[in-house]
């Protein structure tokens, strides 16, 4: 996709391209003269963004509706607590628990996937919303008799990533600049996604991403056209997951602290919210999703308050309430006016240049 | 006659009390063009269904090549080159023409998840054969102008021949196709008969379900005809035509006692 924008106007791709870059890497500066608080949801939401990649491909490319997304964040990101903090004194490094995260999270997502081959649409839904409660359900109860999650109490003091000695979590001074915390796990998350985004770019545009778009469309056609619809299924999956578990282990190791509350059924239709109302299948319009959703409650929190006080003096409505009201309105309004999402991803035209030519 | 390629022994196929197929057989000469016909219900997209491993039989064999088919899941089907249309046409409807057809090669290519993620050489070698085999396929059901379009904007007759672009992508050794020329006007019928005479050139053996006659009578070198489940003629067209029970099964009984007087 990039690259056919750069072949046709070179120096206008460069140049938007250095401006989005430069934009990206001076936005937690300008975030934290706001407040650090908006760099730490900026952060979070470059989490939802890495999240709704990952259910992007199992529902938005192979068309599996997954309602339970948010376990395998959950199995991330416990693998990542468990081995790296003091509740069974581990400390491993990071690039040591992300993969073995990523690895669990993906066996967990062919757990899934196995039995479920058989079931589509709502049935499908309802499976994976149940396994979804059944992992949280595990995390709350496996405190006894061998406490393995510390149940509902959660796990605390999680290590922060650490890079060649550099801890992420606390400030460091570089160059007359000031990185705090949250400002160092953005350019890592940032890397993090840029890397995804490009995973995502080329798996989608690749036989495994066409044979998953051959599924979605129309199963039956795929496997009479040779596609072991069985292992792409699979792969999905397990795919999904891996995205999930990786994002599930930076949660953990950013927050400092995780419990099976973060972990709930909300947060599935949230990450699955994001996905359609951006745009199923496209990369794109799932990432403004994701965006939009992170940002949106957030904004309203700071915004909704102070204009009720100076509409009515007082406060009538509670923000908490005015937030899922006008969440509940942009979802009607969404599937009246854009049913397929902000940016739909049917009516993109890839440009094939034909080869011969 | 050229050595058989398929074939079909003693297919029967009951769905519940209802035996949709019973005891049918016959066999594909390597490089014909076989006829199935009948009337509504025979049983013709049945055996298709059982042939390509969407539907298993009850009894019965399918020998391709000195290979029996019998457990084969319809991919394994396709790989081992036995390709397909449908009667009521499953194109991937939101995806462009193109992409449609690149589909069909996913069975002749190899590129794994490392491979796209990685995009080493092969997989871009690769990827550009896709493409370039892709195009020339659409070019060869004159469908080339119309790459880009999603496939279910394209007319009934495109997606037909997108259909068989699709399946041809797959290089099957044989092509089914399901009533292809069904909703056609003459124009097309014509142009449909001059693409299977040259899908027939490249050496692919055909096995045509087809209800309008003409077409079948003029392109099939062999035909058999199913009514109720049950083969009741086979041979060359013009053995086919002058068949009492054929007559009977299509015309009903007064019409044969009014061709046979």
């Amino acid at each position: 996709m990039s690259d056919l924008g750069a072949r046709k106007h070179p120096a206008i791709f460069w140049i938007g391209t250095a401006l989005v870059a430069f934009a990206l890497l001076a936005l937690p500066f300008v975030l934290a003269m706001a407040g650090t608080a908006w760099v730490r949801i900026t952060n979070l939401a470059a989490l939802y963004v890495l999240l709704s990649l990952g259910l992007n491909i199992v529902v938005g490319f192979a068309g599996l509706l997954d309602l339970g997304y948010i376990a395998f964040y959950a199995v991330g990101a416990y693998v990542y607590a468990l081995l790296a903090s003091p509740h069974f004194n581990l400390h491993l490094p990071f690039w040591v628990i992300l993969p073995i995260g990523a690895a669990v999270a993906c066996l967990f997502g062919v757990l899934l996937g196995a039995p479920t081959l058989k079931l589509r649409g709502d049935y499908l839904a309802i499976v994976t919303l149940g396994f979804g409660e059944i992992i949280r359900i595990f995390l709350n109860n496996l405190s006894e008799p061998i406490n393995i999650t510390n149940g509902p109490k959660g796990l605390a003091t999680i290590d922060p990533i650490r890079i060649a000695g550099l801890d992420l979590s606390d400030t460091t001074q570089m160059g007359g600049l000031l990185f705090s915390g949250p400002i160092k796990y953005y350019y890592f998350l940032l890397a993090v996604l840029l890397a995804v985004i490009v995973i995502n770019l080329r798996l989608q545009n690749s036989r495994i991403g066409r044979a998953w778009e051959a599924i979605r469309e129309d199963e039956l056609a795929a496997r009479a056209m040779g596609i072991n619809t069985r292992n792409m299924k699979l792969l999905a999956f397990a795919m999904g997951a891996s995205f999930g578990g990786v994002a599930g282990g930076m949660f953990s190791a950013i927050q400092g602290f995780i419990s099976p509350e973060s972990f709930i059924l909300t947060e599935s239709v949230m990450v699955l919210s994001m996905v359609v109302l951006g745009g199923m299948g496209n990369i794109r319009g799932v990432i403004l999703g994701a965006i939009l959703l992170s940002f949106v409650p957030e904004i309203l929190r700071y915004t909704v308050e102070p204009v009720q006080q100076m509409l009515f003096g007082r406060m009538l409505i509670d923000p908490e309430v005015i937030r899922m009201l006008l969440f509940g309105l942009a979802m009607v309004v969404m599937m009246l006016f854009r049913p397929a999402g902000i940016l739909p991803s049917a009516v993109r035209r890839r440009e094939l240049a034909r080869v011969e030519d | 006659m050229a050595a058989s390629l398929l074939e079909i022994r003693g297919i029967t196929k009951k769905f519940g009390g209802i035996t949709a197929l019973s005891d049918v057989s016959f066999s594909i000469a390597e490089g014909a063009i076989f006829g199935l016909i009948g009337p509504n219900g025979a049983g013709k997209t049945t055996l298709f269904n059982v042939l390509t491993g969407l539907y298993n039989h009850d009894e019965g064999t399918f020998n391709f090549q000195g290979r029996l088919l019998h457990g084969m899941t319809p991919d394994r089907i396709a790989a081992i080159g036995i390709a397909r249309t449908f009667q009521n046409i499953r194109l991937f409807g939101n995806l462009s023409a193109i992409e449609n057809v690149m589909i069909g090669r996913h069975v002749r290519t190899s590129a794994n998840v490392l491979g796209a993620i990685l995009r080493n050489a092969a997989t871009r070698t690769e990827e550009a054969a896709i493409q370039k085999r892709a195009h020339e396929l659409l070019d060869f059901v004159s469908i080339g102008h119309r790459a880009n379009e999603l496939a279910k904007h394209l007319s009934y007759g495109d997606q037909r021949r997108l259909e068989i672009a699709r399946a041809l992508a797959t290089d099957p050794k044989v092509l089914a196709l399901d009533e292809p020329a069904a909703g056609m006007n003459a124009t097309e019928k014509t142009a449909l008969r001059k693409l299977l005479e040259s899908i027939r050139a490249q050496g692919i053996t055909i096995l045509l379900i087809e209800h309008d006659v003409k077409l079948v009578m003029g392109l099939c070198d062999r035909i058999a005809v199913l009514d109720y489940g049950k083969k009741i003629a086979e041979g060359t067209p013009a053995e086919v035509q002058r068949d009492a029970r054929v007559i009977e099964a299509y015309l009903g009984v007064a019409a044969t006692q009014a061709v046979s007087n």
